[in-house]
């Protein structure tokens, strides 16, 4: 295979927004076999850069070429008609339909009977089947789509994009929502991509990932196009300096808080309400101190943590916060006694899309707190409202154009810091944090750091999921390991690496899978 | 910011529900000029008054991201349940033979707190026993046809329709304060009112934060049935008012009144810029989208058109108004 040959090449491409210039000239040159890294931080241009190259939008200015033919896309299957397919972040597969079904909407193969188009069942599933085993996917045709965790639906996305025949697949931050296991996989997957002459645009935030599987990277700022480099020439450092055009000298603030020794939550042989859900977890977090929770996707982090905070039914064992015995049975009740949490799915249970900055930034703490609002009257202080949003746009350096603009409008990374700003009005005691950072570029992400870090400081304690390990051990004093439920460790100090996370992430799968496999 | 041209198409897909409305009044102008009097827009508003309530409280559930089909049938049940409430002792068919003639606040108490009532059921079977809302307030709107049906049907009335209602009553929607009438200035405080509340109060921003997204806004410490509650009473309430007023402007009352004003004032709604999701809305988008109806009724009758015309026409301009509305949101990104 020819790895020089070009197979998509993007020429100055423009493209304008009311009030804002997505795109100034970009240029982008892929080429068959390889895996092109496309790098910047949240909003500067890579995914209006990708929608272009979908059909999604039209360029105002530039050329795209196809195999050195000029094409001009009217829409995302004209694109895919010349073998562009794309990934995007956040996945929509039909939930009530199985995975071959997926794979083949739109193009059901079927047998003409009587003038009749009859699906062709058969022919659908061997198609299928042959598909994912060449992909090395172990998924059965007919598993039902809503039954899949995050990382199968990934790969049942990839599957389609291939079943196109496509020459060019881009990637939208794949690996979000991915363990490091599942991502390992969708590595191999890309390397026998890229081995059968698939070009592979790989957009990510995570660096480590990038060094390792891509050929070249190409790195955008504010909508301009920075450079592109042999991946083998880069590092973390350049690559993190050309995105935020600064020099970086750290991924992490340096440690200067000290947990005290008061205890602020305990939690005592906490269980689920649900079944296959947390069991018998017990953990204590002290004043100013953050901790860490490990884990894979699936080991009910993020349902323990929405159970201590009300959102969950619990079954039983006891929550001790500030010393006292809690009663909590919805979110109220939780942000009474000082306590905030940013959930992890920022669309389902964070953003108010459609309400503005304002609304969104004062939007719990205008229900906790009515009073800073009203002065115990009927009328909220427009003024305070404002007040508030904007000092939290201020704090967290967050890019909008006004404060009512709707929080739909901004990019992802903003809409967290928007997010964050609406827990941080509370100014609570405990802060627990859902993946915080997941898709927010470096920038952003270590004013989050440096923020939690300030905070550990003042004495409010957090808790930290995270599925990134760097994150994990650069920013825990302590780190709690859970897996399929269970709490199978603490690690603190000296004991704290990657492998022994992992293994601790992995206690219970073995042996849990080994009981399935006899049982069967 | 770029400079933007002044462009005729934006500006027709932003202010569709306007133009069309501009467009409707100088075309029945042309045929027939006496359209343009203060007669014809008092008589418009006038009648506009009532749909005007039950739209404002058909617009608390549509922001919750709720439906609400049993407002026309609530109507129906205050005008009647007020009706009965307010006859004159004098008249030969008083519903209640033995009642006294009651002060004219308590036929319009009685209708407000029993659609209040109706309304709180809605929401508790909505956000308590989890019936999706269409199918509850279908139920609920089916109940309260047939409670009406079987109140107006009770000895010695028969299902006549009520009428010899006292004059305090009538002028309620017959009577002027300045040359105003009471109906309008009536619908100007609930407008005024639920302005005020939506807008400037905390409550507001819940009812809003709750329609466009309840998850976070469960998440968020917002009470979710406690808003799902409040919408739906505040919707009732505004059902019942309309409806005794619906008695006042009409002089009688029947368990026909409020057939399907529901649906005219969930049109409003949408037409008036409304998101059927919820989350999206504003008191004068919901004005205009009643005007806009009540315009094509008065209108269509004024230059002589059959009234079946009135309902080709009103389905054309809801289709209309939300296909150029779905457009102006495409255009954003």
């Amino acid at each position: 295979m020819d790895k020089a040959r070009p197979v998509l090449e993007m020429t100055g491409i423009s493209k304008s927004f009311p009030g804002v210039k997505a795109l100034d000239q970009v240029s982008l040159t892929v080429r068959a076999g390889t895996v092109h890294a496309l790098m910047g931080e949240n909003g500067a241009g890579k995914s209006t850069l990708m929608k272009c190259a979908f059909g999604l939008y039209h360029p105002d200015e530039g050329t795209i070429k196809v195999d050195g033919q000029e094409v001009s896309f009217v829409d995302a299957r004209d694109a895919m008609d010349h073998g562009i397919s794309m990934i995007h972040q956040e996945l929509h597969p039909i939930r009530t339909r199985n995975v071959m079904e997926n794979i083949w909407v739109g193009r059901t193969p079927y047998k003409k009977v009587a003038g009749v188009k009859w699906v062709d069942e058969k022919k659908m599933y061997n198609d299928t089947k042959a598909l994912l085993d060449k992909l090395g996917v172990k998924l059965d045709p007919r598993t039902m789509v809503g039954t899949l965790n995050a990382s199968n639906c990934q790969l049942l996305e990839i599957a389609r994009a291939v079943s196109y025949g496509a020459k060019v697949i881009i990637m939208d931050e794949p690996t979000s929502s991915l363990t490091e296991i599942e991502a390992e996989l969708l590595f191999k997957i890309i390397k026998q991509l890229t081995d059968e002459g698939v070009a592979i645009i790989y957009i990510s935030h995570k660096m480590d990932e990038i060094l390792r599987i891509s050929d070249e990277v190409t790195i955008m700022r504010d909508g301009k196009l920075v450079g592109c480099w042999p991946a083998s020439e880069m590092t973390q450092q350049l690559m993190v300096s050309r995105m935020v055009g600064r020099e970086m000298t750290s991924q992490f603030p340096e440690k200067q808080h000290k947990p005290s020794d008061e205890v602020l939550l305990d939690v005592k042989n906490l269980t689920s309400a649900v079944k296959r859900s947390f069991v018998d977890v017990s953990f204590q977090l002290h004043r100013g101190e953050i901790l860490g929770i490990g884990g894979l996707v699936g080991a009910q982090r993020t349902e323990l943590m929405e159970s201590i905070f009300g959102l969950r039914p619990i079954a039983s064992g006891e929550v001790w916060f500030k010393g006292e015995k809690t009663n909590i049975k919805c979110a109220q009740d939780a942000i009474q006694l000082g306590m905030a949490l940013l959930t992890e799915e920022r669309r389902a249970t964070g953003i108010v899309p459609m309400l503005s900055i304002t609304d969104n930034t004062v939007l719990a703490n205008q229900t906790a707190h009515t009073k800073q609002y009203t002065g115990g009257g009927f009328f909220l202080n427009e003024k305070k409202r404002v007040d508030d949003a904007q000092k939290y746009v201020d704090l967290l350096s967050t890019k909008t154009p006004t404060l009512k603009t709707a929080i739909q409008y901004l990019s992802g990374g903003n809409q967290q810091k928007v997010l964050l700003g609406r827990w941080l009005l509370l100014n609570p005691d405990l802060l627990i944090l859902d993946e915080p950072t997941r898709g927010i570029d470096v920038g952003a992400k270590y004013e989050i750091y440096c923020l939690m870090e300030k905070m550990a400081q003042e004495g409010k304690s957090i808790i930290m999921i995270s599925s990134e390990m760097p994150e994990l051990m650069g920013m825990s004093d302590r780190i709690m390991v859970m897996c399929e439920g269970h709490k199978s460790g603490e690690v603190q100090g000296e004991e704290v690496s990657d492998e022994r996370i992992m293994m601790l992430a992995s206690t219970y799968i073995d042996s849990e899978n080994a009981a399935k496999a006899a049982k069967a | 910011m770029l400079k933007e041209k002044f462009n005729l198409r934006k500006f027709l897909a932003n202010n569709a529900l306007y133009v069309i409305m501009v467009l409707m009044i100088v075309v029945i102008a042309c045929i027939s000029p006496k359209f343009l009097s203060v007669r014809v827009l008092r008589d418009i508003l006038t009648q506009s008054s009532t749909r005007i309530i039950v739209a404002m409280g058909c617009m608390f559930v549509i922001l919750s991201g709720q439906a609400d089909l049993s407002g026309g049938r609530m109507v129906g049940l205050a005008a009647v349940i007020s009706g009965s409430l307010a006859q004159q002792s004098t008249y030969y068919l008083k519903f209640w033979p033995t009642l006294p003639e009651l002060p004219v606040i308590v036929p319009v108490v009685v209708s407000i707190l029993v659609g209040l009532f109706v309304g709180c059921a809605n929401g508790f079977i909505v956000s308590k026993l989890k019936v999706p809302a269409f199918l509850a307030t279908l139920g609920v709107q089916m109940i309260l046809y047939g409670a009406n049906c079987l109140y107006f049907n009770k000895a010695p009335n028969n299902s006549q329709p009520l009428g010899g209602f006292l004059p305090s009553f009538s002028n309620l929607g017959t009577g002027a304060i300045a040359g105003i009438p009471i109906l309008i200035i009536i619908a100007v405080i609930v407008m005024i009112l639920v302005h005020i509340l939506l807008t400037k109060t905390c409550l507001g921003k819940e009812i809003f934060a709750v329609g466009g997204n309840a998850e976070a806004a469960r998440v968020s410490g917002i009470n979710v049935f406690k808003i799902t509650m409040i919408t739906y009473g505040i919707a009732g309430a505004c059902y019942g008012l309309a409806g005794c007023l619906e008695a006042t402007r009409t002089g009688s009352a029947s368990s026909t009144y409020g057939l399907s004003y529901e649906l005219d004032a969930i049109a409003s709604c949408i037409v008036g810029g409304c998101s059927a999701s919820g989350g999206v809305g504003t008191v004068p988008g919901v004005f205009f989208g009643v005007i806009i109806f009540n315009v094509i009724n008065y209108g269509l009758t004024f230059i002589g058109l059959s009234s079946y015309w009135q309902f080709v026409v009103k389905g054309v301009i809801i289709v209309a108004a939300i296909a150029i509305d779905v457009r102006k949101y495409n255009g954003k990104n």
